[in-house]
């Protein structure tokens, strides 16, 4: 019957026209990105940006990638976001075992101090952050960033975890308290396996969180070794040795790592939501 | 550092205490300090000074601070900021609404659920980019000479490169990247809506845009501040996009106090002054931060209020 009304009323259609005419738009870079990279500078010139590409011309990505080395950024990239993920969500662990079930004294205003340091625009903390680099010999390395991006990260990790934590089951806990286990042992045996869900939400958000950022990278890794996908691509951008095919080409090589991981962790990501929602 | 617990009984059961949990603060604490408090302590130290990166910083007190609000350039980058906020956080948070609200209350019921995760996804999926690959894929987009824009549609409009619509491509882009962020938060919040709110509200015939205002809007509300006070942030914190599309320019046209800082830092050698930008847009955003919060907890307590 339902069906039956909606056959009837024009007027439904239109909304979902006029919402899938905003769903092109929105895709609409991506196609075009997408099938200019794949085109000679000719044929692009002859049948502009919206002709189908002839064949399958890899020219432009080759160049792009050997130009700057491609997969050593992508390697670059993985490697920092995959110990940031990882040591952040330890950190934040940790902290939030202290805070969240140790409830240690002063807890609230740590809290604050990690919510603080959270929204702290980089640029406050970038300047002595290289002249300190500089000093210790970090200047340049990817250990650099590793750290300050795993504080960063773990700062609101902390601040999510301890309040996650905060809502623990006291009675599993103070059960393994009698039965004589160590803090530590309840930490790694009882608190972690269950709250395995939000670890690996957190683990993800960080890995994307730090793969995208521009900033700090962008000061602290000025060598071409060490440059991560979104500061290679970002500080080539708008070169005059690129053309219009090249550069398309360019923007494809950065939006393939991202859609991917988005492809690759959705279904994580709202299993995470999911098991929260429940909880 | 280990504190006996005072409950009596207690210390037989748990003889370590609760002191002992303080251990597990400890290498945050280390890093914490190095990498976020002394770094921050340093940069409003060094706002006082005048300093160009190298040598002893002489101390010139707030003089920095008495340019700064004389500085034209200063207060456009704050306009700018302004804009961005408009364009990353009130736009796609108003746009966010009716689409969650229709995707939500409308696509999903009469065309089925597929259709509206499809479209979902569609709007999100700028989200996931890199800011930095955001601006590359516009840049390319709207390059004068060979971008695909003015090539479709025959015209030669240097979207970027002139100063009376560079800040305006600028927010379109960004309104672009945004939009997708609340249309998701929206949708997951209107999950826990009560339905038979909705069906209630039907069968007393409220239209759709009654139901909309009078249902979806409060039911949301802790989403929709979320939301704000998140995009207000980072439009107040907004770097990679300039950087990549617009260095600041044509003239200062798009500066923002983040690009603005950058400058005085690594190009200009003016680091005291660039600390002084840094710490005003820091405390900007801590104050917003804290305004935000405040709001809210009224907004939580009036509803409380209601309740009893």
């Amino acid at each position: 019957m339902n069906a039956d009304r909606t056959f009837r009323q024009p007027g439904r259609w239109a909304v979902l026209a006029a919402l899938a005419v905003l769903a092109v738009v929105m895709l609409f870079p991506f196609v075009i990105v997408t099938l200019n990279a794949f085109k000679s500078p000719a044929e692009y010139s002859a049948g502009g940006p919206l002709s189908l590409p002839h064949g399958f011309y890899l020219d432009g990505i080759v160049a792009f990638w050997d130009r700057v080395d491609f997969g050593l950024k992508l390697w670059n990239s993985l490697l920092i976001s995959g110990v940031v993920a990882v040591a952040a969500v330890v950190l934040s662990l940790l902290n939030a075992y202290a805070l969240g079930i140790g409830r240690v004294r002063g807890r609230l205003w740590i809290l604050v101090l990690f919510l603080v340091a959270n929204t702290l625009p980089q640029e406050a903390l970038v300047y002595p952050l290289y002249y300190l680099s500089k000093e210790v010999g970090l200047y340049d390395s990817k250990l650099a960033v590793i750290l300050i991006f795993t504080v960063i990260q773990a700062a609101f990790g902390t601040y999510l975890l301890s309040s996650v934590l905060g809502q623990f089951p006291r009675g599993i806990l103070e059960a393994a308290e009698i039965d004589g286990a160590s803090r530590r042992r309840m930490l790694w045996g009882i608190v972690v396996p269950i709250s395995r869900p939000t670890l690996s939400v957190l683990l993800i958000f960080f890995f994307i969180w730090t793969w995208n950022e521009f900033f700090l990278p962008m000061v602290f890794l000025i060598s071409n070794d060490n440059q991560t996908v979104p500061v290679a691509l970002g500080v080539l951008q708008g070169e005059k040795m690129m053309d219009a095919t090249m550069s398309s080409a360019s923007a494809l090589l950065g939006i393939i790592p991202a859609v991917a991981f988005f492809l690759i962790f959705q279904r994580t990501l709202t299993r995470g939501v999911t098991v929260g929602a429940i909880k | 550092m280990r504190r006996v617990d005072p409950a009596p009984g207690a210390g037989a059961a748990r003889p370590r205490g609760r002191g002992g949990y303080w251990l597990y603060l400890v290498p945050s604490l280390v890093l914490f300090l190095a990498i976020i408090v002394v770094p921050f302590l340093m940069n409003v130290a060094t706002s006082f000074t005048r300093w160009s990166g190298v040598g002893t910083p002489t101390w010139i007190g707030l003089d920095n601070y008495t340019k700064l609000f004389k500085d034209e350039r200063f207060w456009a980058s704050f306009e700018h900021n302004v804009a961005l906020i408009i364009a990353m956080a009130v736009v796609p948070t108003i746009i966010g609404l009716v689409l969650a609200a229709a995707l939500f209350d409308y696509i999903a019921k009469r065309f089925g659920g597929r259709t509206a995760s499809a479209l979902r996804a569609a709007f999100y999926l700028p989200q996931v980019l890199p800011v930095a690959v955001a601006g590359v894929v516009w840049g390319w987009m709207l390059h004068p000479s060979y971008g695909a824009v003015n090539q479709i549609f025959g015209i030669e409009v240097n979207w970027l490169g002139d100063p009376d619509i560079a800040l305006a491509t600028v927010m379109a882009i960004m309104v672009w990247f945004q939009l997708g962020y609340p249309v998701v938060i929206f949708m997951a919040g209107l999950q826990r809506v009560d339905p038979s709110l909705y069906e209630a509200a039907e069968i007393d015939g409220a239209s759709w845009w009654r139901r909309f205002w009078h249902i979806t809007i409060p039911q949301i509300r802790p989403e929709i501040f979320v939301v704000l006070l998140t995009c207000t942030i980072a439009a107040l914190k907004v770097f990679g996009p300039i950087f990549v599309l617009t260095r600041g320019g044509p003239g200062s046209a798009t500066m923002v106090p983040s690009y603005f800082s950058y400058l005085n830092f690594f190009q200009k050698a003016n680091v005291g002054y660039g600390s002084a930008i840094a710490t005003v847009l820091a405390l900007i955003i801590v104050v917003v931060t804290f305004l935000f919060l405040r709001v809210q907890e009224g907004g939580q307590e009036r509803d409380q209020e209601s309740d009893s």
